[in-house]
């Protein structure tokens, strides 16, 4: 869906901001990127949506080589969320600002509306009025609504840089659920944030990424999972991946440490 | 003068510019030495409640508050930021607008300087707030080449100089990734330990809030909703979660395994939750 070919990216001023990087992006895959400041999160999201270019190596969207395609014929294959929804939103009414990439591919008005109504159910925001000004939306609502209009286009994947900054805890999972569905109908979710505890509820996959290169690659379980490499690596393990260590459960969740716990506890109740 | 550092009773407050109270019958106390963490979901009025008790607001945030603030003995409604300096100390979430000099040095000792404190009382407060924030070795240092979470303790260094005995301190690691918050994270819980300050902390890390915090106080709506130690807090796991505020792991822990049937000691730290599911015959 989305492939990275020994991915090189320097930056007009010099600064190489992705080094040889290779990755493949699959459908129906929920991906976190992590790494600290400056390692080259954005840069590589804006590689994948064709808003850079690579000097090195090549992206393929879905097989389409980013450096000879249009932004916008990308756009309909993989949709990016800035971090902060305002600099997306624009438009008067909400049903305007989702509407707005359609019409600009001329998509029949008819169908415009069906794909926004689409869109505003699949992140909950149905139920407000199709003339509600974005503005008028809270900050978690603004973000869904940034989210439906990049989902409306149809995009095999989505790329959300940091979405949950400014977002508290009850927001942050209502969002998480939104990307779950999305996943789940198929496409691929590429999230970058540094909340370790909730990719390892979420994400099936955690890329690592450090000063340009890919440093980790793997299941959410074996890189969340392993305190060593997060310690060396100056990432903060979550405190359900601390307590497994101490009892030696494989958990990643509060949901599955229970579950070993009681697995457990039956096991010594029967042996004693 | 009494045993709290700050008293608030019966506090309303609202902007200029907001219609409704953004603060709407605040109490809290804080007594001397106590590191409190605010909790709650965006817009419940930490920051207000923050700003209030620095002094700011009404003063130079224009807006109406009323009810009885009183911080360090100062009636802050009444005598304003004038009569807390020196007293308290405010530090932001983003420290990209709070450095503005060319060395570290230098932005240490801008604020007593402009306090026209005589020369070597400068350096004695500057080394002291070096040292306090784990700064030694960047005194020569430009503040803006410095890493976010560097940047952030120089800037809760920066108010240190001005020896407050209360510091408030505004989601200070929000903006920081995961080496940066635990610098400062690090050195806020030191600073408590080793100067004996009164920390009142707005801070959405919950892990690590409950390793440090004396108490913990959740806002909703302007309110402070739920008050107490953090196992007091936190052992309400679905009470939390419904205030918006994420529960530490291992009390989610306690509390699914009580959904099963096993009822447990909800723990809210690492260490207590290792004995408490050891001693559950693990």
């Amino acid at each position: 869906m989305i492939v990275f070919e020994a991915v090189s990216y320097t930056y007009p001023g010099g600064v190489r901001a992705i080094k040889s990087v290779s990755l493949e992006i699959r459908g129906g895959e929920f991906v976190g990127l992590i790494g600290h400041s400056g390692a080259g999160k954005t840069t590589l999201a804006k590689l994948a949506v064709g808003l850079l270019k690579p000097q090195e190596g090549r992206v393929l969207v879905d097989g389409v080589d980013t450096r000879r395609a249009a932004v916008s014929d990308l756009a309909r294959r993989v949709g990016y969320v800035f971090q902060n929804p305002d600099l997306m939103l624009f438009s008067r009414t909400i049903f305007d600002e989702v509407a707005f990439g359609l019409r600009n591919l001329g998509v029949p008005e008819g169908e415009v509306r069906e794909r926004v109504l689409r869109a505003l159910e699949e992140v909950d925001l149905a139920h407000k009025p199709l003339d509600t000004p974005p503005h008028a939306l809270s900050f978690g609502e603004r973000h869904r609504l940034a989210i439906a209009s990049v989902l409306a286009m149809e995009p095999m994947a989505i790329i959300l840089d940091e979405p949950t900054t400014g977002l508290d805890y009850g927001r942050c999972l209502k969002l998480f659920e939104v990307l779950r569905r999305v996943r789940d109908s198929g496409r691929a979710v590429v999230l970058i944030t540094h909340d370790l505890d909730l990719l390892a509820r979420y994400a099936d996959r955690v890329v690592v990424l450090e000063a340009g290169r890919v440093v980790r690659d793997g299941p959410a379980r074996s890189v969340l999972g392993d305190v060593e490499f997060l310690r060396e690596h100056g990432f903060i393990p979550t405190q359900v991946v601390m307590l497994s260590r101490e009892l030696g459960l494989s958990a990643l969740t509060p949901r599955e440490a229970a579950l070993e716990i009681r697995a457990r506890l039956a096991r010594a109740g029967e042996n004693a | 003068m009494g045993a709290a550092a700050v008293e608030v009773e019966g506090l309303y407050a609202r902007y200029a510019a907001s219609p409704d109270w953004v603060l709407r019958g605040v109490n809290l106390e804080v007594r001397r030495g106590e590191m409190l963490v605010l909790m709650g979901p965006s817009g419940c009025g930490k920051s207000t409640l923050l700003n209030v008790m620095a002094g700011l607001m009404p003063s130079i945030i224009p807006g109406r508050v009323e009810g009885r603030v009183v911080v360090d003995g100062v009636d802050v409604l009444r005598e304003g930021w004038r009569g807390l300096v020196g007293r308290v100390g405010i530090a932001y979430q983003n420290p990209e607008v709070q450095v503005i000099t060319r060395s570290v040095y230098e932005e240490l000792a801008m604020a007593p300087e402009n306090l026209g404190l005589p020369r070597e009382e400068v350096v004695r407060r500057v080394e002291w707030a070096l040292d306090a924030m784990g700064l030694r070795g960047y005194e020569h240092r430009d503040p803006q080449a410095l890493s976010g979470g560097e940047k952030q303790l120089v800037a809760i260094a920066s108010v240190l100089t001005m020896r407050p005995r209360i510091l408030l301190l505004d989601e200070p690691t929000s903006m920081l990734d995961h080496r940066g918050t635990r610098m400062v994270l690090e050195a806020i819980a030191s600073l408590k330990e080793r100067a004996g300050l009164t920390v009142i902390v707005a801070e959405h890390r919950v892990e690590w809030a409950v390793e440090v915090a004396d108490r913990v106080a959740v806002m909703c709506d302007g309110r402070i909703v739920l008050e107490g130690t953090p196992e007091e807090v936190f052992s309400r796991v679905e009470e939390v979660r419904s205030l918006g505020v994420r529960p530490p792991g291992v009390a989610e822990v306690a509390y699914e395994l009580a959904r099963m049937g096993l009822e447990t000691r909800v723990p809210v730290r690492l260490g207590d939750a290792v004995r408490v599911f050891r001693g559950a015959g693990l």
